[in-house]
């Protein structure tokens, strides 16, 4: 979860778009296409969203991998909280965690997808990872992310990209949906000091 | 939320967010790994003066949920029955490094006083003192009613207080910081509350309480209340005659199979623990489909993580933090 993204942000000015609402559908189009061709037919993947944007982008992906593939949606989808697995806890105001739904069937043995709104310093990963060790053993585990928007701070990858977004440190992504803020879109807010390509730190 | 000691100052937003926490923490006691790492290398000392089975290994457990290091300290056998006093006590805790102070204490105020005084910097959770306040015996009784009013009602509880609930408190109040605890919480997530007790076990002062009182226990069943949570009669604190006897207080205040049978159909049955059953409690209403004894039970583990929790994560971001990055 990025925590730019959290509602309270400024949205009202959105700053520079650089995702639109049909972009980011042809984003998650692409994605869910990705996600079938690698893990041929995607019939062992659970798609676990990151609270709160991630969880509704693997809603839409859930959607997406059952039109591509026909399999029925039973085991497909859950959430992972990973609040109470972050490193930065004693340092931050307490949050409330939110739910962890794991899918009937678990995940043991299956091919996890992780799903997130942006992937930035890697740390809200790492601490997914850890949170899933304590749910199962997946066979595999992979990461989907709408933006990635560079200055990882962990060796941390991820497999499915919905675009590379060079950033600096002093931008801010915006991520909005249509079930969180009323509308699709990304954009960036900020100052562009120093702009870094996504991806070439990681 | 720095210390936690009572229900009387608890705003309705804090009471809210502990219980959210808590819904949250209950899905770890169903998952095969029940722990998470949020307290790892926190310490947390378990500082018992009175007896208790349920609160403290209901705290302990809850603390080792959240992979904190636990130390119990129970009065007997310590240097407390040597004499030494609650200060000398607070300060070898402090020097020892705890991060948090679990108490019970027989005298009204203890943990108030541990927590003003600067004895030691740990956040300190009130775990019952003397007659005066339970709160998370109080926090956990919310969560099962608010559990149990959300599936009959169909929703989610996560955010949503009691309004428009109704519950009874039968018993000793008194004698009962449970009873002080509810009361209040209860009525600051809104719900009613009648209390129902003989003359002689209503505390002076009850009819400043926001809450109805009355000594008519079928009158009060006859409602309809969506709880009926029933006091234990405390005899241990008990230095004078209360009630003619416990037959007659059976009679007249307990809670006997023929006022189960009569009770509405969604009434629920609670109980802080322990029970004396036959007294003010019958077997039939304890072991009957509406009890919700254990999963009151059950639910003070959750609801003593989400407290641990929030006392020991701090209110407003520190210097440290740099920033929230996903």
């Amino acid at each position: 979860m990025n925590w730019d993204t959290m509602p309270g942000a400024p949205r009202g000015a959105h700053g520079r778009e650089v995702l639109s609402c049909a972009e980011m559908d042809r984003a998650l189009t692409r994605i869910a296409h990705e996600i079938v061709e690698r893990t041929k037919g995607a019939d062992d993947v659970v798609l676990l969203g990151i609270p709160t944007r991630g969880t509704h982008l693997a809603q839409r992906l859930a959607l997406r991998l059952t039109e591509i593939t026909g399999r029925d949606d039973s085991g497909l989808l859950g959430t992972l909280d990973v609040t109470m697995y972050r490193d930065d806890l004693r340092h931050s105001a307490a949050r409330t965690p939110a739910p962890t739904r794991v899918p009937d069937g678990g995940i043991d043995g299956r091919t996890v997808v992780l799903v997130d709104d942006v992937l930035y310093s890697g740390r809200t990963i790492r601490a997914a990872l850890d949170a899933l060790n304590d749910l199962g053993r997946p066979a595999a585990v992979r990461l989907a992310v709408l933006v990635d928007r560079g200055h990882r701070e962990l060796p941390i990858r991820a497999d499915f990209v919905g675009k590379n977004l060079p950033t600096s440190t002093g931008e801010s992504v915006l991520v909005r949906l249509t079930e969180t803020d009323g509308e699709d879109g990304v954009s960036i807010t900020g100052t562009a000091e120093t702009t870094d390509m996504a991806g070439e730190r990681a | 939320m720095r210390h936690l000691l009572d229900t009387v100052h608890l705003g309705r937003e804090d009471a809210l967010r502990i219980l959210d926490v808590a819904e949250t923490m209950s899905e770890v006691s169903g998952r095969e790994v029940k722990k998470l790492p949020a307290l790892r290398g926190r310490t947390v000392v378990n500082l018992f003066f009175e007896d208790s089975t349920r609160t403290r290994i209901s705290f302990e457990a809850a603390a080792k949920r959240l992979s904190a290091d636990v130390i119990n300290f129970s009065a007997k056998g310590s240097s407390v029955s040597k004499g030494e006093s609650l200060k000398d006590t607070a300060q070898t805790l402090q020097a020892i490094g705890a991060d948090a102070v679990v108490i019970r204490h027989p005298a009204s105020g203890a943990a108030q006083r541990l927590a003003r005084t600067d004895w030691i910097d740990a956040a300190v959770v009130n775990a019952g003192d003397g007659t005066h306040a339970h709160p998370t015996q109080a926090l956990l009784d919310a969560l099962t009613l608010r559990r149990e009013l959300a599936v009959r009602n169909g929703v989610d509880p996560t955010g949503r207080g009691l309004d428009g609930a109704h519950v009874v408190i039968v018993g000793d109040v008194v004698h009962s910081r449970v009873a002080r605890s509810d009361v209040w919480l209860l009525h600051r997530l809104g719900a009613r509350v009648t209390l129902v007790a003989p003359p002689t076990l209503l505390p002076v002062g009850v009819d400043t309480w926001p809450c109805e009182v009355t000594y008519d226990l079928d009158a009060a069943l006859a409602s309809d209340p969506d709880a009926v949570m029933m006091l234990r009669v405390q005899a241990e604190r008990m230095h004078g005659s209360f009630f003619p006897s416990t037959a007659e207080y059976t009679r007249t205040w307990g809670l006997t199979a023929a006022r189960v049978d009569a009770l509405g159909p969604d009434t629920v049955i609670m109980h802080p623990g322990p029970m004396n059953r036959g007294l003010e409690i019958s077997s039939a209403a304890a072991d009957s489909p509406r009890s919700r004894v254990l999963d009151q039970v059950a639910n003070g583990v959750a609801v003593r993580m989400a407290a641990l929790y929030l006392v020991l994560s701090p209110d407003t971001p520190t210097p440290a933090s740099g920033g929230h990055r996903g």
